[in-house]
């Protein structure tokens, strides 16, 4: 049935790139082998370290790496030299020993046991205890707490101690993915909202998911951890170096997890407190928004803008969704459920209801404490006046507030 | 090893074979079971083939091509399902099958009916693991799993009615490994030949034994685990839901608790027929058979405590960590006996390097790969790296293809000739041999530097930086497949005819199993052999 997959799309105009570019890499190895390997982007290592952990990673893994070659070596070595030597054709007469029969023999049998010990548990060994206490320590001297929330598919990043949080989804248009558009530089490594850390500072940050396990990784940071809901999980990073890093989602979480990247801007403190400065005054102006009245024009316009960062992943630009996984929101049962109760409180399993708490053992994620009251309310009011649906009716954000 | 007091009488009477389907279906001889488990695990290879070189094409080059994301997932899951319980295992269990009671001397398995009831749990497991594929093209459901091999939750709490479907094979999966377990345990304790003390075991048994033990031991764990995520799907319990007071980690230790050992469960009968092979063509005795036989025991033991360096990412406290680490890097050492005692049999031997031999050296070099690349991702601090990347994909392709398939592929080209009465085409063999380790390379050498470029696994679509290493090894993974033909090919034309293939059909070959001619008889060692 892949097969089936395989050949009705090698019909359609994809096959001819898919082709192409097949036959550019084979003349590449072929024709200009070494020649195309020297130029390409071949990346043979871990990529450049910034932070103290990842360089004693980089060095750990390049002490291992010539440990294990010079292993692999000796030993095939011996082998290789045993096959030219003792084969039939040159006439070598078998040996008939099947063990250790001296205390010579036995020495050699026991040298190569007592060398791997000593590896293992010493020259591997020891420096692998001291990295692992390092990475470990998340709680001395640290200067600030990052915490980090994976959902289905995007993080949300939150300054505790600043008291701002945000969402990070992915920037690179769905026309890129779909080959219909060429790819940029940074493509599916880049975001809408980059986290901004200072340089120089220890960074203790908080993992735990809404949904699904997830991990984060940087790897020039050198740290990877999981982000596993209803715990909370912790690592560190200090920055030594500005710059823009990047990593993705490391553990399969559905759909998207190939669409869900990490962006680092890391800067001078003074660069990091204007930025935490601006975003504070964004979170206050957008605060204030929820105790004024919105038109529905107004929310319709923000709510598309939300939609289509928020929710397009799952049910689609067109609101069809990807049944029976991701159910459509055109003509929905749950969309066209009324807004409120008499009293302005929730109904159970409504619209709001729906948006504002998800629904366990599915994607469909509690946006109650990832949204803000502007934000749930366009998103509510777009979805039910768009795909076909015409409630005609919309929610203000102070509903949404008095809600929470 | 020993020598052989009876000669075979043939023996007419009391032999009943229905024909057609109908043999097949009731047959209870180890010889028949034994042809079905090998050609039902080459059939599943390659539909597991098919599904990954699907999955290769997709990450030729950036940009989604030929599928969706979800489809993406539902294929490289299904694949390690199918290439692990639908493809090694059976053709583990084939092996055992045929070779244990001519090897040991016994007529037949210990448990004729158990053995045939065994098999034919598979076919039906393996449609229910694939069959959501079809549903979901007449409109039924979303596909099949989608959560990778490892369902962990509450990814697959979250899943669709593949992950019902892959649950429900797992454990008739399990159920007839668990049957297949017991009739070896009992038919090499009790059906040696006279005079056949455990220290004269063929290794392979030997290896086969300390498999069916970590089989019994730790399937169970498994079933319990499914068990309790098909409760939590449908029956609202909360094992591994913390709003419930659960915790997805529960799941992890207890699958990889099944997990870690089912490597070894794949690998050890491997371990126990590549010293036959390679005494046989070094026409020299195996060297270190007591220290082969403790390995295999204490590879075993460690196998069942060492199951949390699967997930160090996942967050442990740091004793937790050492402990994990050390004990993980502590079978490199019963591992490394087993490397010497392979290099030390060939070593001042007569050797020819016909097909086996060839698979056989083949597999020691590229299996040393596997093993290497293993103790450096048991170190916690370097692991965080190579974790969940493809750097990972490559070390346990070089475990369980070179180290799996390839100690397969060894074991048939050994024996085929004593179960199909005809010599292989020697040429076409070396041929595979040369094609399969070259496109085997160019497949997972590229996959080793994306992961330590910071390539995660398991994503349909990659940055542009990964482009020119997926191609590579999307040529290689195709070469590879293509030249599995071959193979197929080759045992086909041997089943059908060839030259004939004497008892004893290499020159170097010992044990009991030579003793017999060229396909042996229905029925073997009616009459038990004398091991003096």
């Amino acid at each position: 049935m892949a097969g089936n997959t395989l050949e009705s799309r090698m019909r359609g105009k994809l096959a001819a790139k898919f082709f192409a570019r097949f036959k550019r890499s084979i003349s590449l190895l072929i024709t200009f082998g070494p020649v195309g390997i020297v130029n390409a982007a071949y990346n043979f290592n871990f990529p450049e370290p910034v932070t103290p952990i990842a360089r004693e990673t980089l060095h750990i893994h390049n002490e291992f790496m010539l440990i294990i070659t010079i292993l692999f070596v000796v030993v095939f070595a011996i082998m290789i030299y045993s096959m030219i030597k003792h084969r039939k054709s040159v006439g070598h007469q078998p040996a008939s020993f099947t063990g250790p029969r001296s205390a010579l023999q036995w020495l050699w049998v026991l040298i190569p046991f007592a060398i791997l010990l000593f590896i293992d548990f010493v020259l591997m060994g020891i420096p692998a205890v001291k990295a692992i206490v390092t990475m470990e320590d998340t709680k001395t001297r640290a200067d600030m707490v990052l915490k980090v929330t994976g959902m289905q598919w995007k993080w949300q990043y939150e300054y505790p101690e600043a008291g701002i949080k945000f969402i990070s989804t992915l920037a690179t248009p769905r026309e890129q993915i779909a080959n219909a558009e060429a790819k940029g530089e940074h493509y599916l490594l880049e975001v809408d909202n980059p986290v901004v850390l200072p340089v120089g500072k220890k960074v203790r940050i908080l993992l735990t998911s809404t949904d699904v396990i997830h991990t984060w990784w940087v790897p020039q940071f050198g740290v990877k951890r999981d982000a596993i809901p209803g715990f909370l999980r912790e690592t560190w990073v200090l920055i030594e170096k500005p710059g823009t890093y990047r990593g993705q989602c490391a553990e399969l979480c559905g759909k998207d997890h190939g669409f869900m990247p990490v962006v680092v801007h890391a800067v001078p403190e003074p660069e990091y407190l204007a930025w935490l400065d601006q975003k504070k005054a964004e979170a206050k102006a957008a605060a204030g928004g929820a105790d004024r009245t919105w038109s529905s024009e107004e929310l319709m316009a923000t709510g598309k803008d939300i939609y289509e960062k928020q929710c397009v992943a799952c049910h689609q630009a067109s609101g069809l969704g990807l049944p029976p996984a991701f159910p459509a929101l055109a003509g929905s049962k749950v969309v066209n459920t009324p807004l409120l109760d008499m009293n302005g409180k929730i109904i159970k399993d409504s619209h709001v209801d729906r948006v504002m708490n998800g629904k366990p053992g599915t994607a469909m994620q509690a946006f109650r404490n990832t949204l803000s009251d502007v934000e749930l309310a366009a998103v509510i009011t777009y979805e039910r006046n768009s795909f076909g649906n015409h409630r005609g009716d919309m929610i203000q954000p102070a509903q949404i507030k008095a809600l929470r | 090893m020993s020598s052989v007091t009876t000669t075979h009488p043939a023996e007419p009477h009391g032999e009943y074979h229905p024909g057609g389907l109908l043999r097949w279906l009731t047959t209870t001889n180890h010889k028949d079971i034994g042809t079905m488990y090998m050609t039902f695990s080459l059939i599943m290879f390659f539909v597991g083939g098919i599904m990954i070189l699907a999955v290769r094409a997709e990450l030729f080059q950036p940009g989604l091509q030929l599928m969706k994301p979800e489809f993406f997932n539902q294929l490289i899951g299904v694949h390690a399902l199918v290439m692990i319980f639908a493809a090694l295992m059976p053709a583990a269990t084939g092996f055992a099958n045929w070779m244990i009671p001519l090897m040991i001397g016994a007529p037949d398995m210990a448990l004729p009916r158990l053995n045939n009831w065994g098999f034919w749990l598979l076919p039906p497991a393996a449609i229910l693991l694939t069959l959501p594929f079809s549903l979901a093209l007449l409109g039924f459901g979303d596909g099949a799993i989608a959560t990778g091999w490892t369902f962990y939750a509450p990814l697959s709490v979250q899943g669709g009615w593949g992950v019902d479907f892959a649950i429900l094979a797992v454990h008739i999966l399990g159920i007839s490994s668990i049957m297949g377990s017991i009739n070896i345990i009992v038919t090499i304790f009790n059906m040696r030949a006279p005079g056949m003390t455990m220290m004269k075991l063929p290794l392979f048994a030997w290896g086969w034994l300390i498999t069916a033990f970590l089989l019994i031991a730790t399937l169970p764990v498994l079933a319990g685990a499914v068990t309790m995520l098909l409760t939590d799907r449908h029956f609202g319990t909360h094992f591994f839901d913390a709003a419930g007071g659960g915790d997805p980690i529960l799941f992890q230790h207890l699958f990889w608790f099944f997990g870690h050992p089912e490597v070894y469960i794949l690998l050890l009968p491997v371990w126990g027929l590549m010293p036959h092979v390679l005494s046989t063509f070094s026409r020299k005795p195996i060297y270190g058979y007591k220290a082969q036989v403790y390995s295999f025991i204490a590879i075993g033991v460690l196998s069942v405590v060492v199951w949390a360096h699967h997930f160090f990412t996942a967050g442990m406290p740091v004793p937790a960590l050492i402990y994990f680490m050390f004990s993980t890097m502590a079978i490199s050492l019963p591992l490394a006996v087993l490397f010497f005692c392979w290099i030390a049999t060939m070593w001042k031997g007569a050797m020819s390097f016909e097909t086996p031999m060839l698979f056989a050296v083949g597999f020691i070099v590229l299996f040393g790969i596997a093993g290497l690349t293993g103790l450096i991702l048991a170190d916690v601090a370097a692991d965080a790296q190579y974790h969940h990347s493809y750097f990972v994909v490559a070390h346990f392709h070089y475990a369980l293809f070179a180290g799996g398939i390839m100690g397969v592929m060894t074991g048939v080209y050994y024996w085929l000739p004593k179960w199909t009465g005809h010599m292989y085409n020697e040429t076409l063999g070396k041929l595979h041999f040369w094609l399969t380790v070259i496109s085997f390379n160019l497949t997972f050498i590229p996959q080793f530097f994306l992961g330590l470029a910071g390539m995660p696994r398991r994503i349909p679509d990659y940055a542009l930086q990964f482009a020119e290493f997926n191609a590579i090894s999307t040529v290689g993974a195709f070469i590879l497949g293509v030249s599995q033909l071959l193979f197929a090919w080759n045992v086909w034309a041997c089943v059908r005819g060839g030259k004939k293939a004497a008892g004893r059909s290499w020159e170097g070959a010992e044990g009991l199993e030579w003793e017999l001619p060229s396909p042996p008889p229905h029925h073997s060692w009616e009459v038990q052999p004398q091991i003096k």
